[in-house]
């Protein structure tokens, strides 16, 4: 098996710390971008690595880098999208709690590369240890002159600051993190403009997942094609870190290239279904993600073939499901989920996913008709596009694909109940 | 009596308020704080905060309302909070809640008459790999069975 990169420094011990973490290698990337790589460099190699946002969204990190005004009368920031909700989703831990250093250093090069000077993590208020593990790494890094003013005698200057979120899916949502950030109730915003142009308070930002800040030293270090060589041949765009959840023999935390077939993951790595019973489904990418039947699993693990199946790449967070499972169960888990947390603020998603959730309670009630199927996929039909924020269409993503892809599972559960 | 954060806090929320270019944003920190010193966000601890940092009241509540972790009313010394999305579910997150209900007996979103427990179901933890999880007050307990929820539970005094 390849060298671990992203996880190299898990399972050691004190990797958390400062000493672990230059020993293994660690801020050389950040000296060689500070001190011998332009600004435009930067952004060029972090092009040239194919490295797509690891938060769920898969935009390219470059391309948003570039998006950002040159010359900008209001300070430019960084914030780091710490807010991991997606349900499925615990690789960000891993890399706070394991390694926060390369979160430190990889936010160091982003701000240099793109002019910042202030950049905030926002973490999910329930991950206590990852911002104890943040804020000693961010110390440490102060006292070595890695942050604060004039690093490594180099003039540049930066601040970074660790934000607690208080519990709220919805802020994992770019515009909504923002709005937390300045301390409001998290609430999208309309785009444009984007927060590219106008972010966080009212200056241009650059919002990264915790992932795609950890994986630029290495980016750095190492080149953007070495980068995208890492990825499957053909598909490129380097390593990620899957989040295996469910009925596996081993569930966990997996690095492995952007493109490997689902079916590998669960079966190679994961060491296939519990108890060796049969597959039933899988979701993908996280939960928003449209769940996949047992013939779909060859698809290769990245963002273009999994939009092409209909499903997406998300957040890389693998659920799988056997044959035993019942999945009237797991769409009220899911819908009843994508209720409690629609903000309120756009009526198609706070009315919508409120009321899918209560049929299908109903129909797990035993209270259900064959009809309230074909109800839930129109109703998720109304919220698709008409929303400010994708979680609408985030919720309509399980709605749509478990009630038409396993439909008589649904109608036979209607039927003995 | 009006309510004010310790000497030991007041300097601990003047380091905050410091690393913030704009102190708006010190909110969701400052009522983290209030939250750590007096245990119950009251309507008093409200406008404390809301003078101290000089935004709108309306603005406390709508904070303080709008994010689940903030709590406006008395919790038990053991705050457990049962993670029941999806992962936890698929591996019996359900009979643990059963479990609990029925050896506290309390329901979700109740406190123990002792005072001692409160139970809450709460969305996804992020321990989707040793599922199921329950959090009690800022520490996990993984891989969950029903025979391990009845040793924490006894466990906790």
């Amino acid at each position: 098996m390849a060298e671990p990169i992203l996880s190299r420094n898990f399972g050691k011990k004190d990797s958390h710390t400062l000493q672990v973490y230059v020993e293994g290698g660690g801020y050389e990337a950040m000296k060689k971008a500070l001190k011998e790589m332009k600004p435009e460099q930067i952004i060029q190699e972090v092009d040239k690595s194919g490295l797509k946002g690891r938060g769920g969204a898969g935009f390219p990190v470059g391309k948003k880098w570039s998006f950002i005004p040159k010359e900008s009368p209001k300070p430019k920031y960084l914030v780091i999208n710490a807010d991991e909700g997606e349900p499925g989703t615990f690789k960000d831990r891993q890399i706070m709690e394991q390694d926060p250093h390369a979160v430190v250093e990889g936010a160091i090069i982003t701000c240099f590369a793109v002019g910042i000077h202030w950049a905030g993590i926002y973490v999910r208020g329930e991950y206590v240890k990852s911002i104890e593990r943040l804020e000693g790494a961010i110390e440490e890094a102060y006292a070595k002159g890695y942050l604060g003013k004039n690093i490594l005698e180099t003039g540049f200057d930066l601040d970074i600051v660790v934000h607690r979120g208080a519990g709220a899916y919805i802020c994992g949502e770019e515009t909504a993190l923002l709005e937390s950030f300045e301390g409001k109730k998290g609430q999208p915003r309309k785009k444009p403009p984007f927060p590219a142009i106008v972010g966080l308070f009212q200056g241009p930002t650059v919002i990264n997942n915790i992932e795609s800040t950890a994986s630029i030293p290495h980016i750095i270090k190492n080149g953007g094609e070495w980068w995208n060589n890492l990825g499957a041949p053909g598909i490129g765009g380097g390593v990620r870190l899957f989040s295996v959840s469910g009925h596996v023999k081993k569930p966990g935390v997996y690095e492995l290239p952007m493109g490997i077939p689902l079916r590998e993951i669960i079966y190679t790595h994961a060491g296939g279904i519990r108890g060796d019973k049969k597959l039933k489904a899988v979701i993908p990418g996280g939960s928003s993600a449209p769940v996949l039947k047992p013939e779909e699993i060859d698809v290769p693990m990245e963002f273009v073939s999994l939009a092409k199946i209909g499903s997406m790449a998300g957040s890389g967070a693998v659920i799988v499901m056997d044959e035993d499972t019942n999945l009237v169960q797991v769409l009220r888990v899911l819908l009843n989920f994508y209720a409690h947390e629609s903000c309120g603020k756009c009526t198609p998603c706070r009315e919508g996913t409120g009321w899918m959730a209560k049929i299908i309670e109903r129909i797990e009630k035993g209270e259900g008709q064959s009809e309230d199927l074909d109800t839930i996929v129109s109703i998720a039909n109304g919220i698709r596009t008409r929303t400010l924020c994708p979680l609408g269409d985030a919720a309509i993503g399980p709605a749509i694909s478990f009630v038409t892809k396993f439909r008589q599972e649904f109608e036979d559960y209607i039927k003995r109940h | 009596m009006a309510v004010e954060f310790s000497e030991k806090t007041k300097e601990k929320f003047k380091v905050v308020l410091g690393k913030y270019p704009e102190k708006d944003a010190a909110l969701l920190p400052a009522l983290w704080l209030a939250q750590k010193e007096f245990s119950v966000i009251t309507p008093e601890v409200e406008e404390y905060v809301s003078k101290l940092l000089g935004v709108p009241l309306v603005r406390v509540r709508e904070v303080l309302t709008f994010y689940t972790m903030y709590t406006a009313k008395s919790l038990g010394k053991y705050h457990l909070q049962l993670c029941t999305n999806i992962a936890c579910t698929l591996l019996g997150a359900e009979d643990i809640l059963g479990r609990i209900k029925n050896k506290l007996q309390i329901d979700v979103g109740e406190t123990t008459p002792d005072k001692k427990f409160t139970l809450s179901t709460v969305e996804c933890l992020g321990y989707c790999g040793t599922a199921p999880v329950i959090q009690v007050n800022d520490d996990f307990y993984e891989n969950l069975t029903p025979k391990k929820v009845d040793e924490l539970l006894g466990k906790l005094k």
